[in-house]
């Protein structure tokens, strides 16, 4: 009785924080009940990380953004295309090395990205208004490259988007059996690291939680890991983008929660005039923001190119919206300063599941889209309404 | 003439932590002009707040009796209806409009909603009359001068049929002739037009010339009513009221370890960075001794916070020139992080809104302008971090849930505190304490006094700036007078008085001093 009274607890103080995990499970148990369970068969779960795994990309790129005060980039789709087409431009055109063409994509994205952090940072010009522009100047750039075309691209663009790790301890055909031992090597690695971190807070006289919640937390993350990869493992195994999403997660919330630059970025979010005056250089951690949302761009651009095997001249039309959408659905608030990066994947992953889930039933786009906007309003009408009693309750 | 118009009574208002008004009563007489006195934050403004229903009714106690009759505003609007117009200090004027438009805002001459723009132009043009304003009624409001704003602000509210208009410091920001203007116009309003007014002023030559009666308001209280005639209401006299207050043990002792210099500023010239070609710091020279604690005196918009964050890494201003030393070298400060590592600390008077992100917790706080000292390689050592913050949370009595608990939910004087406790962290030899205890009641500022004693103690160079005057000669072993941009007397604290320091302060005022006795 005691341990669950403190779960209760533990629960309440972080409402905000669950809330979201909460609406993605019931999202996805409405979604499996109506589907007849095809929403969480092996095969729809590769596919449902295939399909998404650009617009995680571009979220986490977005909720930095978001974090420096609300400000959205509304060019990603854009830059999408744009390294599409120099993907093309570079690999079938110039016939360069593929390596060497998608470091040359990313290098455009990036290079998109400080062109805007430039104009936004140290010319002072509202984000809305200079990727607004970028939207509009970036898309022209693919169309004058591919001319308006489709161009195919080469088989290596297709692997990193669409492939699966090799199977390098050898399965029977049924179990992708290096997919189940890298989960449970990583499941190993993050007990390991949590008991680690808590004796450290233990020795130095800090507040732990209690330890059976503690031994239930590392044991539910650790089981959920598992049951993903054994899951993954029935079907072809662990896609490559998802090792990718997977270390753009933890290099991005180790990024925003333990170092110096992420302090800077949720300070400029949190009030900018206090971050200036305790000597945060406020244009340079803007500029650097949408430096790195311009690379994120250029990486989910390769990956969604490899997955149309294709470079087009509509690609990423849109993406924009979901990734914004994915950002404010996972807690972001719309005046900075407040916002995860786990939230961000959250929120896409709630996304991606509306998407799949209808297109599943057979719902038409339309109604997916009425939809779509219904569940983002919702979800920050909530965000306020908690925020406010929260407020009432201090 | 003798019948009062206004009369508010034991009106108490306040704020989380702060008593704002106590028992305050005003009685103001029908047709007369009533000045109203006091030090910053006397609580003249509040006073006008509660009157003119911004803060609404139940949010203070006491009561307001207009004409004879109780009122209880909830809002601005109710208390227009019935002829009370407040003119703020800063103009409530849309400068994309015109003259016509901002007068009629709110109140627009209309059919149906649709609006009678031949009827706008008309009444525009009569009230711009009754006010001396003669600009034409389709002008932009951005392209007058704030003298004639201030006239388009009055006219707005004849609009309305006032009966009590209500001044806060209308002259502020006008040159003399402007003020000269504008206070005739008052007097003729109120004399041929029989309008009641109430005027907040600081220039005390103003109040002397054109008040009946004059109301002095000191920590929240009223403290007497002068009237004119049968009064003396000389510039001596209303200051002694203002500031006369005993002092018993309100700031606690230290024993002055001056030694040498450790802080120059030279010909420290600034302009504003709206208007490119308006001094605001002008040739400024202040040096400041280790172990010594500097007072920067003077009226608000004197140019002492301009001053500090000029200093404090170009924070405010443009054109900036001079030179700045430390312990006799001279050094170049680019930015507000070049000034943290060389040494400087700013703590700002806007608490909330520049000095702490209130979304975020204590140790956040306290560590955000030297996080590279609880970090290795841009990794924060959040266990580091905490140790840190409880630390300053027990040395300073930071009183909280812990260094986990949002700062916006902590209370004025502790959330100083933790501003402070940042500075400190951040180990600097100069530190400038911009209003370090504007809004925190006394006991939190008896403790902020003894913070500054200890900096002081330990040898720093430590400059602070206070409205209070009592607060400049409590803390400081000297004291700069700092009045339009400029340095205007030095003095040690030994010879100051609070009406030394407010005469040196009126008389290098560009106003003509009015004739005193």
């Amino acid at each position: 009785m005691d341990l669950v009274l403190r779960i209760k607890g533990a629960f309440r103080n972080n409402m905000r924080q669950y809330a979201m995990l909460i609406a993605l499970i019931v999202i996805v148990a409405f979604f499996q009940i109506l589907t007849d369970g095809i929403l969480l068969m092996p095969r729809n779960v590769t596919r449902l990380i295939l399909q998404n795994s650009h617009i995680l990309i571009l979220a986490i790129g977005m909720v930095l953004c978001i974090l420096t005060g609300g400000n959205i980039d509304l060019s990603v789709g854009s830059i999408v295309a744009l390294v599409s087409a120099m993907s093309a431009y570079f690999s079938v055109f110039l016939g360069l090395p593929v390596f060497v063409a998608m470091v040359l994509g990313l290098l455009c994205g990036m290079l998109a990205g400080m062109w805007q952090g430039f104009w936004i940072a140290y010319v002072k010009i509202p984000p809305f208004i200079v990727t607004l522009g970028g939207m509009l100047v970036f898309r022209g750039i693919n169309n004058l490259i591919l001319d308006g075309q489709t161009i195919g691209l080469p088989q290596e663009y297709v692997t990193l988007a669409s492939g699966v790790i090799p199977d390098f301890i050898g399965g029977n055909g049924v179990l992708h059996v290096a997919t189940i031992v890298i989960g449970v090597a990583f499941s190993a690695l993050y007990i390991l690291l949590s008991v680690v971190s808590r004796m450290k807070k233990v020795k130095q006289g800090f507040e732990v939680v209690d330890i059976r919640t503690f031994i239930l937390k590392i044991a539910l993350v650790a089981a959920l890991l598992n049951i993903a990869t054994y899951w993954l493992a029935l079907d072809d195994g662990l896609p490559n983008v998802f090792i990718l999403v997977a270390v753009l997660i933890v290099v991005y919330t180790f990024l925003t929660t333990r170092t110096i630059a992420g302090r800077h970025i949720y300070a400029l979010g949190g009030n900018a005039k206090a971050a200036e005056l305790s000597g945060v250089n406020t244009k340079k951690v803007l500029f650097w923001v949408y430096a790195n949302m311009g690379l994120l761009s250029a990486l989910a651009g390769i990956v969604f190119a490899g997955r149309l095997n294709s470079a087009s001249p509509t690609a990423g039309v849109g993406f924009e919206l979901d990734a914004i959408a994915a950002c404010f659905i996972g807690g972001a608030s719309a005046s900075g300063g407040i916002g995860t990066v786990f939230g961000a994947v959250i929120g896409a992953f709630i996304m991606g599941i509306l998407n799949n889930g209808m297109s599943i039933m057979g719902v038409s786009t339309f109604w997916q889209n009425i939809i779509k906007g219904l569940v983002l309003l919702a979800a920050v009408a909530f965000d306020v309404y908690s925020k406010s009693r929260a407020r009432k309750s201090v | 003439m003798s019948i009062n118009i206004l009369e508010m009574v034991n009106i108490t208002k306040t704020f989380p932590g702060v008593k704002a008004l106590d028992n305050v009563n005003l009685k103001v007489k029908s047709g007369e002009i009533h000045a109203l006195v006091g030090e910053n934050g006397a609580g003249k403004s509040t006073l006008m707040n509660v009157l003119s229903g911004i803060y609404p009714y139940g949010t203070y106690t006491g009561d307001i009796l207009f004409m004879g009759e109780e009122c209880r505003f909830r809002d601005i609007k109710e208390s227009e209806s019935l002829g009370i117009s407040f003119i703020h200090q800063e103009l409530a004027l849309i400068p994309y409009m015109t003259i016509a438009e901002n007068i009629f805002l709110g109140n627009e001459r209309a059919k149906r909603g649709v609006i009678d723009w031949d009827d706008t132009a008309l009444q525009a043009r009569r009230l711009m009359s009754r006010v001396g304003l003669k600009e034409k009624p389709d002008a932009l409001v951005k392209d007058i001068g704030v003298g004639k704003q201030q006239l388009v602000e009055i006219a707005k509210a004849l609009s309305k049929d006032v009966k009590l208009l209500i001044l806060d410091e209308p002259t502020a920001a006008l040159n003399d002739e402007d003020s000269s203007n504008l206070l005739d116009l008052l007097v003729e309003l109120n004399q041929k037009q029989k309008i009641t007014c109430i005027i907040i002023s600081h220039k005390l030559n103003e109040v002397t010339r054109i008040a009946d009666q004059i109301t002095i308001i000191r920590d929240g209280s009223t403290i007497e009513t002068l009237v004119k005639g049968k009064e003396d209401i000389s510039e001596n006299r209303i200051i002694k009221g203002m500031v006369g207050r005993e002092m018993v043990d309100r700031f606690p002792r230290r024993v002055s370890n001056i030694r040498d210099v450790g802080f120059e500023v030279k010909d420290w010239v600034v302009y504003d960075p709206l208007d490119e070609d308006r001094i605001k710091i002008d040739h400024v020279n202040i040096k400041v001794n280790k172990g010594e604690v500097v007072g920067l005196a003077g009226l608000m918009g004197a140019g002492r916070t301009e001053l500090a964050m000029s200093i404090f890494g170009k924070s405010y201003g443009k054109k900036i020139s001079g030179k700045i030393f430390k312990n006799g070298k001279e050094i170049s400060i680019k930015n507000v992080s070049h000034a943290i590592t060389q040494g400087l600390a700013y703590l700002t008077e806007d608490r909330k809104n520049a000095g702490l992100i209130l979304i975020d917790d204590i140790k956040r706080n306290i560590t955000l302008s030297s996080l590279g000292k609880v970090s290795k390689n841009g990794v924060v050592n959040e266990s580091k971090e905490v140790q840190v913050a409880q630390e300053f949370r027990k040395m300073f009595n930071i009183r909280s849930s812990g260094v986990f608990q949002l700062t916006g939910n902590l209370s004025g004087g502790n959330q100083q505190k933790v501003v402070i406790s940042k500075w400190i962290y951040s180990e600097p030899d100069v530190l400038i304490l911009d209003e370090p205890t504007r809004g925190i009641d006394v006991g939190a500022k008896y403790e902020i006094y003894t913070i500054i004693n200890k900096l002081a103690g330990e040898g720093k160079c430590v400059i602070v700036i206070s409205s209070e005057l009592p607060e400049i000669l409590g803390i400081c072993d000297r004291i700069y007078v700092l009045n339009e941009g400029r340095i205007v007397g030095e003095m040690d604290v030994k010879d100051a008085s609070q009406e030394s320091i407010m005469r040196c302060i009126i008389q290098n005022s560009s106003e003509p001093i009015a004739s005193g006795q």
